[in-house]
């Protein structure tokens, strides 16, 4: 990395199922707005501006950054609109983060949103593909044949996908801006919920959620003449492979090892449980929380749900929490899903996360995932310039 | 216009002078990025391929009409996909009518081991800028950048029409020809360009692709037949519209020294910006492209000039002789529209591939300017040229990017401003 980056402002929308009350313009600007606001900043203070969201079917409109163009303060200057699937959150703001550390720009802005109540992402996920047979099963129908294969090849008894469900929800009643804040939520009431995609109860998926977030970051002066901490970045990458082929381990993806392994590496951390604080790791179906553990290095292979299992993953005296904000779980306007998750990091690292903060948080992992588990986006963020 | 009310005139006015306030610190920026370019690791283009751009690709989905072109950019550049460090692509899912359409794309590449990769939602050209950035970390030497467009699946004037305010502008499916005709329709009332002269572009254009083995529309046609068609939108008759084609392109980028082992002549970028204007047609004078013109000046191809509102400060620019231009103008009128506000004279050689006039597969037609130009650069036909590529109705982002056959920005350096 030639130039230091850090996040220094967050803004996030109150998430909901239908956000009626805002247009597409107005939704993306309230999170902007937020996030100039928490860095001191104005409009005229941004050098570029880096959105990103799912496909533009989502909303029915084709590349919507041309319409954003004003409401995000745009006008005269550089825009680029990213598209990674699932991970495009997480991506967008490293595409920003690399306007920073390339030396091009001083301030950027990085936004991504989606408005799913626009449309429908069932169907949007399931639209027939040319010379390809129709999946027509949505993102549960996709990844409930592989949460199968890992509870088979782990031995996972299955108690473990609904703790993960409650204790992100646990999470997100902390969290004014989560989407669900579900007061009466135990393990009963999720094991009681319907079977959507079998082993993926109701109440074992993500919500479909309205919101944007949005973040300003800031080259090495920018962050030193910020009123708050910056958040620094300590390491960033991203990794795809392809949907398909023989021989690909679609539980414990390639991809999602090489790119932890490289962003480990910027970042000096030969141990994650240990040397990282907290993390926000892209779970959109709850036992996807014992598959990343393991696939970021946090457990060994076949152990995460041991690790989910003592408690430790919990805001509530676990050693390393994980979704403290409450996750996809609590929150999933899909193509800001990952970019909330690189959020939630940088405000730990700084101090900034209310009733969810972790003591103490002087590195924090932010994490995002698309595709059919192919595309990966992680930053490393930490409190002390690298 | 004449029919404007006075209130309506004011509004106008208001909304000018807030833009041309907004214009001015762009300009300024732009000026600041050019004069600090040489901080920059140099990044070249070291070899461009594309496929013929056709009217209805219906033999071939997107991984097959890539792969040759990936093979054919990747052999010219004597490199195999494991010695990439990035590969970033511009695709557009509502062009296809399929969610995530770049995901089997991918496939093209053949990501495995695993890839840094990435995506735009735009045409490749913003592609090539993002794995630009991503070069200017040491750790990698190399990107492969590559776009594919399948128009045909659908009627294009009614999916462009979708990238308006989905609120007040598409719910009344005003298409792209009828939106591109106000733009022309201003700029024939302002005197700047007559019919003839757009057909006279036409012409041009399609004489020059006789001799591009990847272009769609190539012929020899006379004045008089071209003004006898019946307009498409008046005044825009069918010729000064770019045909809807299906087509895929691909670029290898190498920095530094890397650059020099892969190609003998590698055309090095020695400058780039984009920006962008607002969507609303109603806040912009449609008869100028102040965004071309940012981006113009950001890449260190025009500098700011009387009127450019008085930017000062910055360092001197030093502004290169300029041999050949590939402008992304998907109608007729747009091209001198582009090359005014680039400060291109007639002694420029404007699109000698053909242009936009002559193949414009969607999402691709930006990264093939970028590929034209540079494959000039490198075959030494061209000291310095410039490439542009355009997105949105009416010109509403653009990207600039000089080449030239030597990393530093020097060469003979005029006086041509504004």
């Amino acid at each position: 990395m030639s130039e230091r980056c850090a996040v220094i402002g967050v803004g996030q929308t109150f998430h909901a199922a239908a956000r009626t009350d805002v247009s597409i313009a107005g939704m993306v600007r309230e999170a902007a707005r937020r996030a100039l606001d928490d860095a001191s900043l104005d409009w005229p203070d941004i050098d570029a501006v880096v959105i990103g969201k799912a496909p533009d079917m989502f909303e029915g409109v084709v590349m919507p950054e041309l319409y954003l163009a004003s409401a995000l303060g745009a006008v005269g200057k550089p825009m680029l609109r990213v598209h990674t699937a699932g991970s495009v959150g997480g991506s967008t703001a490293l595409v920003a983060a690399h306007l920073v550390t390339s030396g091009r720009h001083s301030r950027v802005l990085t936004v991504a949103f989606e408005k799913q109540s626009d449309s429908d992402a069932m169907w949007a996920l399931s639209v027939p593909q040319p010379f390809s047979p129709p999946l027509l099963a949505g993102a549960g129908g996709y990844f409930a044949p592989i949460i199968r294969a890992y509870i088979r090849r782990s031995g996972a008894p299955d108690h473990i996908g609904i703790e993960v469900a409650v204790k992100d929800r646990l999470h997100g009643l902390r969290n004014e801006y989560a989407h669900l804040h579900m007061e009466d939520i135990n393990f009963d009431m999720v094991r009681d919920s319907i079977m959507l995609w079998d082993p993926i109860r109701y109440l074992e998926t993500c919500p479909s959620s309205d919101g944007a977030c949005a973040m300003v970051l800031g080259d090495e002066h920018a962050a030193e003449s910020s009123q708050v901490p910056p958040a620094w970045v300590h390491g960033m990458a991203m990794r795809s492979e392809p949907t398909m082929f023989a021989g690909r381990d679609q539980v414990n993806p390639q991809a999602g090892r090489d790119c932890a392994a490289d962003v480990y590496r910027q970042a000096g951390i030969s141990d994650p449980r240990r040397e990282i604080d907290m993390a926000e790791v892209y779970v959109p179906f709850s036992w996807y929380e014992p598959m990343w553990l393991e696939n970021l290095g946090f457990a060994a292979e076949g152990e995460g749900w041991k690790l989910t299992d003592s408690g430790a993953t919990s805001m509530d005296g676990g050693d390393i929490p994980w979704n403290c904000s409450g996750g996809v779980l609590c929150t999933n306007p899909i193509g800001a899903s990952g970019m909330l998750r690189f959020a939630e990091a940088a405000l730990q690292v700084r101090g900034r996360a209310g009733e969810h903060q972790v003591d103490g948080v002087r590195r924090a992992l932010g994490h995002a995932y698309g595709g059919g588990s192919q595309f990966f986006a992680m930053w490393v963020l930490g409190s002390e310039k690298p | 216009m004449a029919t404007t009310s006075r209130a309506t005139g004011s509004a106008q006015a208001a909304t000018a002078q807030a833009y041309q306030a907004t214009y001015l610190a762009a300009a300024q920026d732009a000026l600041r990025l050019a004069s600090r370019r040489d901080r920059f690791r140099p990044v070249a283009v070291v070899s461009f391929a594309q496929s013929r751009t056709v009217e209805r690709e219906d033999h071939l989905n997107e991984v097959e009409m890539l792969m040759p072109v990936v093979a054919e950019a990747l052999g010219a550049a004597g490199i195999t996909k494991k010695e990439l460090g990035f590969v970033c692509s511009g695709s557009s899912d509502y062009l296809v009518g399929a969610p995530f359409s770049f995901v089997m794309a991918l496939d093209a590449v053949g990501a495995w081991p695993p890839m840094r990769e990435s995506h735009v939602e735009m045409d490749g050209a913003f592609a090539l800028y993002e794995a630009w950035t991503m070069l200017q970390d040491e750790d990698m030497d190399t990107a492969l950048v590559y776009s594919f467009g399948r128009s045909s699946p659908g009627d294009i004037r009614r999916v462009l029409a979708m990238q308006l305010d989905p609120y007040v502008e598409a719910p009344m499916w005003p298409d792209h020809v009828a939106i591109a005709a106000l733009q022309a329709r201003a700029l024939v009332d302002s005197g700047k360009l007559s019919e003839k002269e757009m057909a006279e572009i036409a012409l041009r254009s399609w004489h020059d692709a006789m001799s591009s083995p990847t272009a769609q529309v190539a012929r020899e046609a006379g004045l008089e037949e071209l003004l006898a068609e019946d307009y498409l939108v008046s005044p825009l008759r069918p010729h000064a519209v770019a045909p809807v084609g299906d087509g895929a392109a691909a670029v290898v980028l190498a920095a530094g020294e890397k650059a020099l082992e892969l190609a003998e002549h590698p055309a090095w970028i020695t400058g780039i910006d984009h920006r962008i204007e607002p969507s609303s047609l109603g806040a912009r004078d449609l008869t100028v492209s102040g965004s071309t013109r940012l981006a113009g000046i950001g890449a260190g191809v025009v500098s700011p000039g009387a009127d450019d509102l008085g930017v000062t400060g910055g360092a001197a620019v030093e502004i290169p002789e300029v041999d050949l231009a590939e402008l992304h103008a998907p109608f007729a009128h747009q091209e001198p529209l582009i090359a005014e506000a680039l400060g291109l004279d007639a002694s420029v050689r404007l699109n000698p591939s053909g242009g936009a006039l002559s193949a414009n597969p969607l999402m691709v037609a930006g990264l093939a300017r970028i590929g034209e130009a540079a494959r000039r650069v490198m075959d030494g036909s061209a000291r310095v040229a410039v490439a542009h590529a355009t997105s949105g109705p009416c010109l509403q982002q653009n990207l600039v990017c000089l080449l030239a056959a030597e990393a530093e920005a020097g060469g003979a350096v005029s006086g041509r401003g504004a």
